[in-house]
């Protein structure tokens, strides 16, 4: 299984997720650098992710948008604050409105990403999201408790719950 | 349950509520058995009020319910509420164990 440990830290507002992939460290970054892989899995499966604007270099933004069963659409955008290709990116998750433009009013996500190169040649991925607070953390989890991305968080949980 | 974690102003009260470890400690406690107010105040090396207020904090978001017996005021936990918030943490693990496992299916078919 790809997936380590998560780590969910009320305290601290915070989620660590650790995964090992067999690839090496610049596969792994190209499923980020490249728009057309970034969408292929950045949405849940209900809800895949369409990529519109993509600079991930510091400074630049990355812009997205999720389509739903019913053909809803949920829109996002990244604000890009490191990148150090192919080891490490920062970037604040935010909730975007129709137009492309950053909703000011949901509370944003800090995320890291590190990708560090295995001795066997794989890869280890440690993402770090760090939520505006324990009440921002809350408001995240109920927006994505909409239906259609429950259903599909339940039946991923069920082909991945006996793995660990 | 769903609708529960619908209802956002209740979910943030409920993690605001957990992020203490003296407040989640309380849960833990009262979960096994209902304590009184004056019981828990002497778990903790803190004052009776201070431990008053803890149990209030969670009281409003749902996470224990206060029953007068006689003079004492018992502490109880809910378990419905606690697999709540840990449901809600557990929806957000889900969405992230997905990407992990959409990666590792787009690293394998396009090398």
């Amino acid at each position: 299984m790809p997936i380590v440990r998560v780590d969910k830290d009320l305290e601290n507002h915070t989620m660590t997720v650790v995964a090992e992939y067999d690839a090496p460290v610049e596969r792994v970054w190209r499923l980020y650098a490249d728009p057309r892989r970034l969408e292929r899995f950045w949405g849940p499966p209900t809800w895949p992710a369409t990529v519109v604007d993509h600079d991930l270099s510091p400074g630049g933004r990355v812009t997205y948008f999720m389509t739903g069963p019913d053909g809803e659409k949920s829109a996002g955008y990244w604000d890009v604050l490191e990148v150090e290709a192919p080891r490490r990116f920062v970037v604040d998750d935010g909730f975007a409105d129709d137009s492309g433009q950053p909703n000011a009013k949901m509370p944003t996500t800090r995320m890291q990403f590190e990708f560090d190169e295995r001795g066997d040649g794989g890869t280890t991925m440690v993402v770090v999201s760090t939520f505006a607070s324990t009440e921002a953390m809350a408001q995240l989890l109920e927006m994505g408790m909409e239906d259609g991305m429950r259903e599909a968080m339940g039946q991923i949980d069920g082909v991945l719950a006996d793995g660990g | 349950m769903v609708v529960g974690l619908r209802n956002a102003p209740q979910i943030d009260r409920v993690f605001h509520a957990l992020a203490d470890a003296t407040r989640r400690d309380i849960v833990r406690t009262v979960l096994v058995q209902e304590h009184s107010v004056s019981a828990l105040a002497r778990r903790y090396p803190m004052s009776f009020a201070a431990v008053q207020k803890h149990v209030a904090v969670l009281e409003e978001a749902g996470l224990v319910t206060k029953q007068r017996r006689g003079r004492e005021s018992l502490v109880r936990g809910d378990i419905d509420r606690m697999r709540e918030a840990r449901d809600a943490l557990d929806a957000l693990e889900r969405m992230w164990r997905d990407r992990v496992a959409q990666m590792d299916r787009i690293l394998a078919e396009d090398p």
